[in-house]
């Protein structure tokens, strides 16, 4: 395992820039996300790490080796593709062994069963290591994949979205396993993804990407309670953010500010709340209750634990926890 | 109770019974002319002449052994004071007052096309595989226009270019040799090899390449172990293509080869200069000279009907 860092990257493809001037350091042992909508650089920078692209300017460090002129074989990272990319002429085993059989590895044949046999138990898998890869649901696809990467010791793990195509359940297990695989392996993984929610799980640090510039950096709770813009506060959270446009709501400003934000959790609904609102629609997730409500000048969305039963188009009172506001200025910056 | 319902989606027994009537109907047109050669192929030689044709006549081997025999004609004298004859087709040739001199060329000719047609296809299939990898993945400069440039060269019939050929290969000593011809015939394909092939590699996703460079493989490597057996469908529509082309290939062959390389197609009308027109001999000899390439076609056929699997990668 190694620490790896960019520095000062800059990618375009053609006239459109993917990357620019990206700094980032992820520790040697450390789950680090990268966070980001579509089209903000996250699969480049993965690629650039891989070395299956080559960055236009800056420079890749494995520990204190810079990589730039490296070949993606003698980096040694291993990779999980958004799309499984299985080898479809081989069996699930074969697939697993892959790696393992490389002109680089070579191991030996009592070694690469070994691995494979226990990598597919971890991930339960082992049933299918005679099926074609091709005879495989998506979930298994994608388990063996996985297991392609784990199954050896590289410099880092990189992965793209590896749980976006699996359902809902299947994601969650293996988040949770996967999250348990880095600890034990004391790996180093950078984890790509749009999903706020394996972002905040899984990571010891996340970097949110916005159109190439990397936005902040910060540990799941820092991110999630002090955002530097309205951009980093909308990437976590479900329901997502309020945020209010001052101009337009009774909400006192400071500091010149234009915008507050504040988390749904942070709005209480009591009789003692500074605000009339009507409730719009009720959602009810189990323990929790998402009510979104509207008035002349201020609408957003409440998550609340209480039991209580809502009717839709009733008149309620809000109160805004002003300790947990964030402020904005005109630019989306945080204040 | 019987089932009568079916899928929308699948055409109605009528329909599918009228498919198979066409098809059974272009079959039989297209196979007249094979089936008859076969058939001649079985005649005896007078038979074989007869106006009008027989449909129906008493089988004979006879074509099969003047093909792979040279013959002479003896009196009634000579052929009585030999001993009885050993074998079945030495008894054929000697009541048609005729005994075997030797062996005809027609096996080494043989050998010769199987030499050439094998090696122009391998090296043709080899060598599109490599350039078409290379036009699909890289970012080669001037590329649209190297590949119509390949292309142009099958833009004026090859035979046009027969003159310098000829000259170019006597000069070079490439006249009347294996080397020569799978040389041209694979300079023939490459173009429609790398063009084929190009559609085939262009629909191979990159990431299983690129998944193979990280687990530890060099770019040829991934080629070789990956791209190769993705390909497989590609390569066998390819092969078949080109298989094909220098099989069949005539010209040239007559052209540039005469003792030493000689292939099957400008050998086997030789046949009908040597005594007669010996149209058994011919018919045999066609027979023979269809059946690798059927071989060919039918061992690839199940690569052509697998299809593609794309399967492992999600679109």
């Amino acid at each position: 395992m190694a620490s790896i860092k960019l520095e000062n990257v800059y990618k375009n493809f053609g006239k459109i820039p993917a990357l620019k001037n990206l700094n980032i350091e992820i520790y040697n042992g450390e789950f680090f996300v990268l966070l980001g909508p579509t089209g903000a650089g996250k699969t480049t920078t993965l690629r650039i790490i891989s070395g299956l692209e080559q960055p236009d300017r800056g420079k890749i460090f494995f520990d204190k080796d810079i990589m730039n002129d490296v070949q993606p074989a003698f980096r040694d990272t291993s990779y999980v593709f958004q799309q499984f990319s299985l080898y479809p002429h081989y069996s699930v085993y074969d697939n697993l062994a892959f790696p393992l059989r490389s002109p680089l590895r070579k191991e030996k044949k009592e070694v690469i069963d070994k691995k494979v046999t226990e990598i597919a138990k971890l991930l339960k898998i082992d049933n299918k290591l005679k099926n074609k890869a091709t005879q495989l649901s998506g979930g298994e696809m994608q388990r063996v994949s996985l297991g392609r990467a784990l199954v050896r010791n590289p410099n880092i793990y990189l992965m793209d979205e590896p749980l976006s195509s699996l359902d809902a359940k299947l994601r969650e297990e293996l988040r949770i396993e996967l999250k348990k695989i880095q600890k034990d392996l004391n790996a180093t993984i950078l984890y790509v993804t749009h999903d706020h929610v394996e972002a905040t799980t899984m990571a010891d640090r996340i970097g949110v990407l916005k159109d190439g510039v990397l936005s902040q950096i910060g540990t799941p709770e820092e991110i999630y309670d002090n955002p530097n813009s309205i951009y980093v506060a909308n990437r976590l959270g479900s329901p997502k953010i309020n945020i209010f446009d001052l101009g337009k709501t009774k909400i006192p400003s400071k500091n010149k500010a234009t915008h507050a934000g504040i988390r749904p959790e942070d709005i209480s609904i009591t009789n003692k709340g500074h605000y009339d609102v009507y409730i719009e629609t009720v959602e009810l997730l189990g323990a929790e209750t998402v009510i979104s409500f509207k008035s002349d000048n201020i609408n957003g969305m409440i998550l609340t634990q209480t039991s209580d039963t809502f009717e839709e188009g009733k008149k309620i009172k809000i109160a805004l926890n002003n300790k947990k506001m964030l402020y904005f200025d005109n630019n989306g910056m945080r204040i | 109770m019987v089932d009568t319902s079916r899928s929308p989606t699948e055409s109605s027994g009528f329909s599918r019974k009228l498919a198979a009537l066409i098809i059974i109907i272009y079959a039989v047109v297209t196979l007249i002319p094979i089936t008859w050669i076969i058939l001649t192929g079985f005649k005896s030689v007078t038979s074989s002449i007869t106006y009008p044709p027989e449909v129906f006549f008493e089988p004979s081997l006879e074509g099969y052994v003047n093909l792979f025999t040279t013959r002479t004609r003896q009196s009634q004298e000579y052929l009585e004071a030999l001993p009885p004859p050993e074998t079945w087709y030495e008894e054929l040739v000697r009541s048609r007052e005729m005994v075997i001199a030797g062996p005809s060329k027609f096996f080494g000719r043989y050998a010769n096309s199987l030499i050439i047609g094998f090696g122009a296809t391998f090296l043709s299939v080899f060598l599109g595989a490599l350039a078409a990898y290379a036009f699909s993945r890289f970012k080669i400069p001037l590329k649209d226009d190297l590949m119509f440039f390949i292309l142009s060269t099958r833009m004026f019939p090859p035979i046009a270019v027969a003159v310098p050929i000829f000259i170019m290969y006597r000069k070079i000593g490439l006249g009347d040799t294996h080397l020569g011809m799978i040389i041209l015939y694979t300079v023939v394909n490459l173009s429609l090899a790398v063009w084929l092939l190009k559609g085939f590699m262009d629909e191979i996703p990159r990431e299983y390449e690129e998944a193979a460079m990280i687990d530890g493989y060099t770019r040829m490597g991934a080629f070789f172990k990956i791209v190769l057996p993705q390909a497989t469908t590609g390569i066998a529509a390819t092969a078949i293509f080109c298989m094909i082309f220098s099989w069949n290939e005539y010209a040239f062959a007559v052209l540039l080869t005469q003792f030493n390389a000689q292939t099957a197609p400008p050998f086997i009308p030789t046949i009908i200069g040597e005594g007669g027109q010996d149209w058994s001999a011919i018919g045999a000899g066609t027979t023979l000279f269809l059946i690798p390439v059927m071989i060919f076609t039918v061992v690839l056929r199940k690569h052509l009907l697998r299809g593609i699997t794309f399967g492992a990668v999600r679109k």
